[in-house]
Formats: structure tokens, C-alpha cells, sequence
């Protein structure tokens, strides 16, 4: 599903976020990539996601190569992959509902598929009766599941989840890390970026360690 | 693009002009003014342009004869003189013609006065051409083709009504051209402004829908329709003003100098907004495109 080969990136002031990363996650994996801040796990997400473009290597996701990808196919790249932010990321002006129907109103989805399929995933992550609340009025919890329901609502092959748990507590992360394991179970393949450890080990899943942009660790998955 | 794609985006970009108040508020003001001036001076200019016209049709050329010319020549003049194409209208004055209308002037009809010369016409020597001319700005040229003709004695014209009146033409339609760019540039640039603004407001927004796989005609198009709706209401409001103000002025003219409405003859308004209504709606709308997309060429690289 994603296959890096000889990945690095080195940003325009000659820092070198990544270098020489190569690694594999199967279709329906679930994968924790960890590291300390400043590991390069961020820069992952924004090259998987071709924010970023390496600086050299191959980047291969769902069979495409990202080299190939121009500017105009970006779009239509991005909408096969879903993506959750450590801070949520929710339009403040919007309702529970319209956060999560807007991620289909952007790929111009039909007006009767967004009110079918919104209550729907609003249902799986547990929101369903507070549907007219604004971000503020949710706990850090519930924001993030509006942002997971965002990322799922058009039925994405690959979650990214940027340090999903980083502003939550413990009780919140774990019920996140739940509903996250259970979108796994339903065939999307999960990627978390995290740094804590605790949920790692607890959950017993394929392990990839960064430390200052090489992968040292690998454990738990298929090896390349 | 779908239609409730559309209608969202529409909906989108009306939202952003009231989230966008102030800004929007002073590039509607900005608009407003520049398209109230442009009217304004279209309709100086067009009323201006119809008096110099008039006045035009007054600004006449007169051939007079050499002495003892024969009719077969003065008929050969007068061939020349409508070949030629500034020329919109020329008549004969016979010297009988030309004593009566002096009578009438000068002794104002008083037969006893004038019966002195009865039967000896002072102005024997004054069968003439009058020629009226299309634009008076050709004056100078007809005139020297005149003077080198044959039995041409003497080529009477008024150098400075002509030149006043063209130079100033001139003068009013460089003014209103220069003021005229000068506001549409400024047009443009608030309306980019008020685009930028609207952009690094909505910057996460943006970000977000990028993200999730937003083509850039979606994020694009709430800002246009914001710029283009500025644009429109920015046209509307100034040709609403400038309508009623116009016909306000005819009629405060016609009732209070009538004297005045006898020299100049105004022109009518549905003449001037026939002309001005659709300029004004396309130029409302064109800037606020241009100006929107300058601006998102700019500002939405993702």
C-alpha cells in the first residue's frame, strides 16, 4: 500500500529532516511510527501526503508513484488518503455536521450522498446526537473524532494520523486509539505518528522507530 | 462543476463578503466612486461632445469670387467643393440673397433706410459658398485646398472658434480617460486587498480543504464570486445614483434657465444610460474578476 525507497528530504536551509528511509506497510496494517520531536515523523506524514516532495527516493502509495503525480492530480491523490491532526484542525465556524460534510463538499460530492453518509460515520465515532455543536462546545475527545469522521467520510484506503492523541487525556487517547484500531478492522490500512510509548507497547502493533530521520527500528511487521 | 457545488461556493463567497465586512464595505465604496466618476464624466463628455456638435453646425466656411466670375465656374467650385469628404452640407448665397439678409440685419427690415442702395447692390461682389463641416478639426486642411482653387477670391473662417472648441473636446476626453485609468487601477488594487485579507483570514480553511483533496477551482471560486458580487453591487448602487441625479439635474435646468435650455439641448437620458449601464456592469464585474484572480494567482500556491 506504501513502499518508500531510499527516502530523504533535506528542507532548503540544508537541515535534513530525512535521510535514506526505506520501508513497506501492507493493505490493512496498522503501523506506529515514533520518534522524538524533531525525529522526522512529521516530515513522513507531509511527504506521504506530497506537501513535501523528497529530495531524493521513490515514494510509491496505492500502486502510484508520487513523482509522477503533477500538481493538477494532487487533488485527486489526497482524497484517497485520510488525515488527522494532533490539533484537530476543525473550522471553528462550523457545526459537528458541516465539518464533516464540508470534506465532501470539497470533492463535489452529490447533495443526497452527503446526508446519507454523514449521520452514518457520525453514528461510528459516537457523535451522532451532537451534530449541531460547534467545536468549542466539545471536549478535545469528541474534536478529534469529528476530525477522524472527516477523514473517513469518503471512504479513504489510508488513514494519516499526526500525533492524534497528543492533546487529549489519557482516558480520551485511549477511547481515540480504540476507534482507530476499529477503522483498521474495517480494511483501512492506519498509520499513527506518535511519541508516546505507552499505547505502543499496549497495543501490540508493527513498530517503526525514527531518530533524527533514520528508521533504527522495525518490529512487529513485515520486513522489506 | 455541479450545481449545488455551485450554489455552495456562491453561498461561500457571500459568506465571506458579510465575515469580510469592513474591507468589503470599502471596495464596494471604491468601486462605487470610481464608476459614479466615470459616469459623471462620460455624461460631461457626451453632453459636451453634443454641444460642440451644435456648435459645430454653426462654424461655417465662406468662399467668396473672384469679380466677374462666370456661373459655369462657380458651378465648377461648387463640384469641387462636395467632392471633398469634411464637408457635410454647402449652399449657394446669390449677392441679391446675401444684401437681403444684410437688410434685414442692419436696418432691421426698414425699407426706407435700405431703398437708398435700391437698385445698386452694395454687395454685388458677394455671391458666396457657405460650407458647414463634419468635425471642425478638418478646417485647416479644406481651407487650404479652397484658396488654391480657381476664381476663388478670398476664403472667409473663424481659425479660433474651430480650434477652441476641438482642443477643448480633446482636453475633456484626456482628463476623464486619465481619471478615468487611474480609478480603475485603484478599483482592482482594493479589491485585492480585500481578496487578501479574505485569503489569510480563511488560510486555515484553505489549508484544510487543500488537504482533503479540494480542486483549486473550489478553493478558487467562493473568492471570485466575492470579488465579482463586490464588483456588481459597486455598479449598481452608482448608476441607480447617477440616473436619479441626472434627470434631476435636466429638470431643475429646464425649469429654472430656460434661457439656458434654449442654448444647449441636453441629451436625454435613456441616450446616455443605453451606453453607460452595460460599460458599467461590465467593468463593475471585469475588475472584481481581475482583481480576484490576481489576487488568488498570487496567494494560492498550496
Amino acid at each position: 500500500m506504501i513502499r518508500l525507497e531510499h527516502v530523504s528530504k533535506t528542507y532548503e536551509a540544508g537541515v535534513q529532516a530525512v535521510t535514506d528511509v526505506s520501508l513497506h506497510i501492507a493493505p490493512g496494517e496498522f503501523v506506529f511510527i515514533v520518534g522524538d520531536s524533531g525525529s522526522g515523523k512529521s516530515t513522513l506524514i507531509k511527504l506521504l501526503l506530497k506537501e513535501l516532495n523528497p529530495t531524493h527516493g521513490k515514494i510509491i502509495v496505492g500502486g502510484k508513484d508520487l513523482e509522477k503525480i503533477n500538481r493538477r492530480q494532487i487533488p485527486r491523490y489526497r482524497r484517497n488518503v485520510g488525515v488527522v491532526f494532533q490539533n484537530f484542525r476543525l473550522l471553528q465556524d462550523r457545526n459537528v455536521y458541516e465539518n464533516v460534510a464540508f470534506a465532501m463538499r470539497v470533492i463535489e460530492a452529490p447533495k443526497k450522498d452527503i446526508k446519507r453518509k454523514v449521520p452514518t460515520i457520525l453514528s461510528l465515532v459516537g457523535l451522532a446526537a451532537k451534530y449541531r455543536s460547534l467545536p468549542k462546545q466539545l471536549s478535545g475527545g469528541e474534536q478529534q473524532r469529528v476530525a477522524i469522521a472527516r477523514a473517513l467520510v469518503n471512504e479513504p484506503k489510508i488513514l494519516l494520523a499526526d500525533e492524534p492523541t497528543g492533546n487529549l487525556d489519557n482516558r480520551n487517547a485511549w477511547e481515540i486509539m480504540k476507534l482507530l484500531d476499529e477503522i483498521n478492522q474495517r480494511g483501512t490500512t492506519v498509520v499513527v505518528v506518535t511519541h508516546n510509548m505507552d499505547f505502543v507497547k499496549t497495543m501490540n502493533k508493527r513498530v517503526i522507530t525514527i531518530k533524527k530521520g533514520v528508521v533504527v527500528d522495525d518490529q512487529g511487521g513485515e520486513e522489506i | 462543476m455541479r450545481l449545488s457545488t455551485l450554489s455552495y461556493n456562491f453561498r461561500q463567497g457571500i459568506a465571506n463578503i458579510w465575515k469580510n465586512k469592513m474591507f468589503s464595505l470599502a471596495s464596494i465604496a471604491t468601486m462605487t466612486a470610481c464608476i459614479f466618476l466615470l459616469g459623471v464624466f462620460y455624461s460631461i463628455g457626451v453632453n459636451f461632445e453634443s454641444m460642440v456638435r451644435n456648435a459645430e453646425e454653426g462654424v461655417a466656411v465662406t468662399v467668396l469670387f473672384d469679380e466677374g466670375i462666370t456661373d459655369e465656374q462657380i458651378q465648377a467650385i461648387g463640384d469641387s467643393i462636395s467632392a471633398r469628404s469634411e464637408v457635410s452640407k454647402y449652399e449657394f448665397i446669390s449677392a441679391e440673397q446675401a444684401w437681403e439678409t444684410y437688410k434685414l440685419d442692419y436696418f432691421n427690415g426698414d425699407e426706407e433706410a435700405a431703398a437708398v442702395f435700391a437698385d445698386d447692390n452694395p454687395l454685388a461682389n458677394s455671391a458666396s459658398y457657405s460650407i458647414y463641416l463634419n468635425d471642425v478639426s478638418m478646417q485647416q486642411s479644406l481651407v487650404t485646398y479652397l484658396e488654391g482653387l480657381d476664381g476663388v477670391r478670398e476664403v472667409h473662417y473663424s481659425d479660433v472658434a474651430a480650434k477652441t472648441l476641438t482642443d477643448f473636446n480633446h482636453l475633456i476626453k484626456l482628463i476623464s480617460l486619465a481619471l478615468i485609468a487611474i480609478l480603475i487601477a485603484v478599483a482592482v488594487f482594493l479589491i485585492s486587498n480585500t481578496i487578501t485579507v479574505g485569503i489569510s483570514v480563511r488560510k486555515e480553511e484553505i489549508a484544510i480543504m487543500k488537504l482533503i483533496g479540494a480542486k483549486d477551482s473550489f478553493v478558487r471560486a467562493p473568492f471570485v464570486v466575492e470579488g465579482v458580487v463586490i464588483g456588481l453591487i459597486g455598479s449598481v448602487i452608482p448608476l441607480v445614483l447617477l440616473l436619479v441625479l441626472y434627470q434631476r439635474i435636466l429638470n431643475y435646468v429646464a425649469e429654472r434657465f430656460d434661457a439656458l435650455s434654449n442654448l444647449f439641448s441636453f441629451v436625454p437620458a435613456d441616450e446616455v444610460f443605453r451606453f453607460l449601464v452595460p460599460v458599467s456592469l461590465v467593468l463593475g464585474v471585469g475588475i472584481g474578476l481581475i482583481g480576484s484572480r490576481i489576487t488568488l494567482k498570487r496567494h494560492l500556491k498550496v
